[in-house]
């Protein structure tokens, strides 16, 4: 018996509106961050399931180029958030204002 | 019989997961949140017959990334003083209108939509897509090897980008 991917899909809108939400509610720099892992997960698991229900391994292959991405991306946006703690010792991303026209 | 209990379980864990994420105030918390739900997610991916995929899940996102994440909250000290309270006006009420907006939505595509969203398999073989590493392998060292070397490019350029914002002076330019 398995369970039929429109389940997987619903899920996984699940876990990408409480991600979107999430990074709307949150200020914290690395709690949006983690909120934004959340929603790359749930994309990946569309991709899975889909891939499963057309018997198709391109959907897995995607998964793992966006792993790679998100991995790189992670890096860089740590980097970012230590830098701009160092400058401004805050990561409260409503004090970050200096782009403010 | 073993899929839908343990779909469950893990839908279980990785909403939990997801919800602790958005809600703990401490962001140590919210961390050991987004290691439940990349966990059960990995599970629901070998649920599927994507092994390969949830090993490296549970290595880079599990292993590495939530390393990097508890390694910066531990530099920058854990800060707990967020507030509820919103600077931004409006933002309360937008958020409050999409998600109402969200649920008309889901509610009408549960009532009326139509969920034969797959247009049936070209491929039949329900052993197309499992997913060991060499069956992954043929297609990502054939069709997307172009893909393959991009991302080692971009990995590259990630750590040196990184290692160049550690190094970031003010006044240095």
């Amino acid at each position: 018996m398995i369970v039929a991917a429109a389940w997987y899909m619903a899920l996984a809108a699940a876990l990408f509106l409480i991600g979107a939400f999430g990074l709307l509610l949150r200020r914290n720099a690395l709690v949006m961050f983690m909120c934004i892992e959340l929603m790359l997960n749930a994309v990946n698991l569309t991709l899975i399931s889909a891939g499963r229900a057309l018997n198709d391994l391109n959907g897995q292959v995607a998964v793992f180029f966006i792993l790679v991405v998100a991995a790189a991306e992670v890096v860089v946006g740590l980097a970012i958030i230590v830098a701009i703690f160092r400058r401004r010792a805050t990561t409260s991303v409503d004090d970050l204002s200096e782009l403010r026209g | 019989m073993a899929e839908p209990i343990l779909f469950v379980l893990m839908a279980l864990g990785s909403l939990t997961g997801a919800v602790t994420v958005v809600a703990a105030r401490n962001p140590v918390y919210s961390a050991m949140g987004l290691l439940g739900t990349l966990f059960s997610v990995a599970v629901l991916y070998v649920l599927q017959l994507a092994h390969f995929v949830a090993a490296v899940q549970v290595i880079v996102y599990a292993g590495a990334v939530l390393t990097l994440f508890l390694f910066v909250i531990m530099l920058i000290g854990v800060d707990t003083s967020e507030g509820w309270d919103e600077k931004l006006p409006y933002q309360r009420a937008f958020v409050g209108g999409l998600a109402g907006l969200i649920a008309l939505f889901a509610g009408a595509l549960t009532l009326f939509g139509n969920f034969d969203w797959v247009p049936a398999a070209t491929n039949t073989n329900p052993d197309a897509t499992n997913g060991t590493i060499q069956a992954i392998a043929e297609p990502m060292f054939t069709d997307w090897v172009l893909a393959f070397e991009a991302t080692a490019l971009l990995l590259t350029i990630a750590a040196a980008g990184a290692i160049a914002l550690a190094h970031y002076r003010s006044g240095q330019a």
